[in-house]
């Protein structure tokens, strides 16, 4: 399989040659290809990634993909303009 | 800040029936559901559930939600119902912070919580796999289903799970041809009562087949698909061409946990289970004291089990927030007996094998 046009992350456009060069180089962590890749950071937040990422890390690492971290996931869920937070609490019933 | 004692986030299968025994117990409840309609993916379900008569066998997913939110009715103001509202965080102080359309961002603080937050649908790597005409399956049935959308003229339908064979015989209640279904597995992983309507009507059912490339400039075209030996390796030489207008991508699901993640519950991979799950206790709660769990979120499973599952956190739930219900243990044990019975089967146990890993004893 041509491997440069499997696109693992539709959110920062991230192929599967992208990751596989990545593990080989020795990024071999979600966190690591996070950090160099942006994956799992986009509008989705990792769910079509997550579990690509972690399969092809076990396979090329060995390791069973149950021992290996997935991201950290962080408030807010979706996407929020930055001025409906600076609003602030907007209960309009008290 | 908005208080409620019963927070429920996810107004599907699980969160409703959680919703009914939290209201039953006495607690008041606030449902936040992100869609405009409650029901979850009840509402596309177009097909009769089997199962037992406690889970509405025989009757269609799609007329579920209404049975269930009667039960809801006679409770008035206890509870709160607040549709287009997406959960976004759950916090350290127990804080829980709600999107209300697009511009409005409310805090809840509640007693306790139960996340019913259900599945996403997993993706599949495959040469040129974001050409427009790539879908999830679920997607596509939600566009046909719920809007009225025909999605294509000529579909591949990629997995034979459930999922990927009742749509594709609703596809072709619509009038769109399935040109194939295929699987990876050698065998035909969801009913032979939905696979054999499919194959009564000739479409070809194809195991041990994967889709190793979409073809087409702008918008899909067709696909190769080839065989695979049983260690789920390609074999060379099999390549075999299908012209299609949409390919439905139904390789599972996998829990929507990521509020479980952030609000520093104890996850763990358990495949039997289908992803990231977090870990809980025999009363559907988290390492972190007063969020629940029910449905999909914790496992994968079907329709019936989250319905059951949300009665058992609800009643739970409830009385962490101090409305322990009357004839409580009799309430649990029945219920209980419920949820074995729909594990009884072969696919049954795999889910039990999964809850043994991941269920601690109190």
């Amino acid at each position: 399989m041509k491997d440069d046009n499997v696109i693992i992350c539709r959110c920062s456009d991230v192929t599967l040659k992208d990751i596989r060069d990545l593990i080989d180089q020795g990024y071999n962590t979600f966190d690591e290809i996070k950090r160099i890749t942006r994956i799992g950071m986009g509008a989705c937040q990792g769910k079509t990634c997550t579990q690509l990422v972690l399969r092809e890390i076990a396979t090329r690492t060995g390791k069973p993909i149950e021992s290996l971290k997935p991201q950290t996931s962080r408030p807010t869920a979706v996407g929020v303009k930055l001025g409906v937070i600076a609003k602030g609490d907007c209960d309009d019933e008290k | 800040m908005r208080e409620t004692e019963v927070l429920i986030i996810g107004g599907g299968p699980a969160g409703l029936c959680a919703a009914v025994s939290a209201l039953e117990s006495g607690a008041s409840v606030t449902i936040l559901e992100r869609n405009r309609r409650l029901g979850g993916q009840l509402v596309k379900q177009t097909h009769m559930f089997f199962g037992s008569k406690e889970q509405y066998a025989s009757f269609r997913g799609i007329d579920i939600p209404a049975i269930l939110l009667e039960k809801l009715e006679k409770y008035g103001d206890k509870l709160r119902v607040e549709t287009d509202c997406t959960a976004l965080g759950i916090y350290e102080d127990g804080v829980v912070t709600a999107l209300f359309g697009e511009e409005r961002y409310v805090k809840y603080l509640p007693k306790a919580i139960v996340v019913a937050t259900g599945a996403s649908e997993k993706a599949l790597a495959f040469e040129n796999n974001d050409l427009p005409g790539i879908y999830g399956a679920g997607a596509v049935q939600t566009l046909m289903n719920v809007y009225g959308v025909k999605p294509g003229n000529k579909v591949l339908m990629v997995g034979a799970g459930n999922i990927g064979l009742i749509v594709s015989y609703q596809l072709m209640q619509a009038g769109v041809e399935v040109v194939a279904v295929l699987d990876a597995a050698p065998k035909i992983g969801g009913y032979c009562v939905h696979a054999s309507k499919i194959r009564r009507a000739g479409v070809p059912i194809l195991v041990s087949h994967t889709v190793t490339r979409a073809l087409g400039d702008k918008t899909l075209e067709g696909a190769i698909v080839c065989e695979m030996d049983e260690k789920f390796n390609v074999i060379e030489g099999t390549e075999k061409r299908y012209d299609c207008d949409v390919m439905c991508i139904s390789v599972g699901l996998t829990p929507l946990t990521e509020l479980l993640g952030m609000a520093g519950c104890e996850m763990k991979y358990v495949p039997e289970l289908s992803g990231i799950v977090p870990a809980r206790n025999k009363a559907y709660m988290t390492s972190r004291d007063g969020i629940f769990v029910a449905g999909d979120v914790s496992g994968i499973e079907e329709a019936s089990a989250a319905m059951v599952e949300g009665y058992l956190a609800g009643l739970h739930c409830a009385a962490y927030a101090g409305y322990k219900s009357e004839n409580f243990a009799q309430k649990v044990e029945d219920l209980e007996g419920q949820l074995a019975k729909l594990r009884g089967g072969p696919s049954g146990a795999h889910i039990l094998r999964g809850i043994q890993k991941n269920v601690k004893e109190d």
